[in-house]
């Protein structure tokens, strides 16, 4: 700075700061808060077969909200995530706390831990159609529950099915629950679960009293993921149903095939408020700038 | 130490379990991906062949999935190269506060929750109302890095939480400048970090869907040249594609990863301590 007249350092940092961030907030600026609103403004306007223009009208919002299928869809879309996140949950829990309790040697713990997230640096779409050779008809889980003995028939509800999305699911975001609690539980004192021993608790009340309370964050953080990714999905639930299921994202999804812009930006502003009203209880729980 | 409970073994086993879960169907496809050439999508195997990568070479039988990989490995460098940088500057703006430094915080927390299909209709009613066309380079860009930038942030939040402040205390004591100070001593601790930043930018970049549907235009990616695949093509050749794909994903994160074990090596061979300032 060529300039001779003293700036206050506490300034000078603060313009530093607003420098270093100006392309990240032009980034997030224009394809994230623009495109939000531009969906909200565009929901309010009106179209026909062929395009869609600038009006004031409620119709996109009425429609959908007193459409029937779209409450059947949100309850459906809500049975996915609950099912979903319990399966997560549990998962998750389960293979974060056997890393980070039961496995006792730093290296080896990283390497499982990569083991974990590897897959979530391939691509989702390869890891959805991979089911189709175990859940077919004719697929590895029919033949050899007929081997078995177990079932006469091949089952005709393992692909293409609502258990198909929920197993789906589970495959692609456990991950996203293994890796926020084994992160907080790496954090937890050792000492702690020591002084609980030495004062007599038992293994289950070590893990109901103190692992679990404290790795409540990666809890909360974990199911912020899967609650979002699961309501939002469109993709998932369409290949794995067969397109016989239904979601919010497909209804938008499908909007949008029939370039029915206005009433597509309707229902995901619908959406996006109910993503916000879950995540905004769910954000009570945890405060994220300190989970960092 | 103590002897091995036995909910060590229950809970391994679980591991296990898990690990099958999340590999199995991959390694199916991978197997299933060599069928015969009369071989169908499910076992048995119809003899052994490469017939099915064959194919894929084949421009008729699937669509023009090479020019859609050059595309998305050319979308995931440009990804990649920007969040790192955006990450970093990023990172090293939140140490301080600043004014407007939890709206923008809240921004890049939005940016993970917001549902990905409203980013990518949004993005292309925004094109489609300024009569622009959507271009993956510049409309498909822009979206994918509303994905990637809030995991390369996060990430450097957390680096720079636990970075210990004393090594650039000693540098300014010597008389570095704040660039020397950054150049010299900060960005050669958190260099392993930024090889992370950059796996997560090229993978998601390269494997990313939903954002991608709506912004990029005539020209596809790979995800996508996958997905109209998925409708279409009955045979083993997806199969082929997808044990491609993935191999090529392995091997890119491998190569990151062997990076960064090679860079704490000479980190901590050289006789520099640099990344012991991170706890």
């Amino acid at each position: 700075m060529k300039t001779t007249k003293k700036i206050d350092p506490s300034k000078r940092a603060e313009r530093v700061s607003w420098m270093l961030v100006t392309p990240l907030a032009c980034v997030l600026g224009f394809f994230l808060l623009l495109p939000i609103l531009t969906i909200v403004t565009v929901s309010f306007w009106n179209f026909n077969e062929w395009s869609f223009f600038p009006d004031f009208i409620l119709d996109n919002y009425v429609y959908h909200l007193t459409s029937a299928v779209t409450w059947a869809t949100y309850l459906k879309t809500l049975k996915f995530m609950v099912l979903t996140w319990c399966f997560c949950a549990v998962i998750g829990f389960t293979v974060a706390y056997f890393l980070a309790f039961h496995v006792r040697s730093l290296p080896v713990q990283i390497a499982l831990f990569l083991v974990c997230t590897i897959p979530f640096w391939t691509s989702n779409i390869i890891r959805m159609i991979s089911w189709i050779p175990f859940l077919g008809r004719n697929g590895i889980a029919n033949s050899s529950l007929i081997s078995l003995g177990v079932i006469d028939e091949p089952l005709e509800w393992l692909l293409y099915s609502d258990f198909a999305v929920v197993l789906a699911f589970v495959h692609l975001y456990a991950l996203f629950m293994v890796v926020p609690i084994f992160n907080t539980m790496m954090r937890i004192d050792k000492s702690l679960i020591e002084a609980a021993r030495d004062a007599g608790a038992s293994g289950l009340q070590i893990l109901t009293n103190v692992i679990i309370p404290l790795a409540k964050p990666g809890i909360m953080i974990g199911s912020i993921f899967v609650v979002t990714l699961v309501m939002g999905d469109f993709i998932t639930v369409r290949h794995m149903s067969g397109g016989q299921s239904a979601s919010v994202g497909r209804i938008i999804s499908n909007e949008i095939a029939l370039l029915q812009y206005p009433a597509a930006a309707a229902s995901s502003v619908v959406l996006l408020c109910t993503v916000l009203l879950m995540i905004g209880v769910m954000m009570r729980f945890v405060d994220i700038r300190k989970e960092l | 130490m103590e002897p091995r409970s036995r909910s060590f073994y229950v809970l391994a086993a679980f591991f296990t379990l898990f690990v099958v879960f999340l590999y199995g169907p991959v390694i199916t496809i991978g197997i299933l991906s060599f069928q015969g050439p009369k071989g169908g999508l499910t076992f048995p195997m119809n003899g052994v062949s490469i017939h099915w990568f064959y194919d894929l070479f084949e421009q008729q039988a699937v669509g023009d999935i090479w020019g859609s990989f050059r595309r998305s490995f050319a979308l995931g460098l440009m990804v990649m190269s920007v969040t790192v940088v955006l990450s970093v500057m990023g990172g090293m703006a939140f140490r301080r506060k600043f004014r407007g430094s939890s709206v923008l915080f809240y921004l890049i927390i939005a940016s993970l929750i917001v549902p990905s299909i409203l980013v990518s209709l949004g993005v292309g009613l925004i094109f489609n109302i300024l009569d622009m066309e959507v271009h993956w380079a510049t409309s498909g860009f822009g979206s994918q890095l509303t994905w990637t930038l809030p995991f390369g942030l996060l990430i450097m939040f957390a680096v720079f939480n636990r970075f210990d402040k004393s090594y650039e205390e000693a540098a300014r004591d010597l008389g570095a400048s704040p660039w020397q100070t950054v150049r010299h001593v900060v960005l050669p601790i958190i260099a392993p970090m930024l090889i992370g930043v950059a796996l997560f930018g090229f993978t998601l970049s390269y494997d990313e869907f939903a954002r991608t549907l709506l912004t990029a235009g005539s020209y596809n990616t790979l995800p996508l040249e996958i997905f109209g695949m998925t409708t279409n093509v009955t045979s083993p050749v997806l199969y082929a594609l997808g044990t491609l794909t993935t191999v090529f994903s392995f091997f890119i994160i491998g190569t990151f990863l062997t990076i960064v074990v090679v860079m704490r090596k000479r980190q901590a061979s050289g006789g520099s301590d640099a990344g012991s300032g991170l706890v």
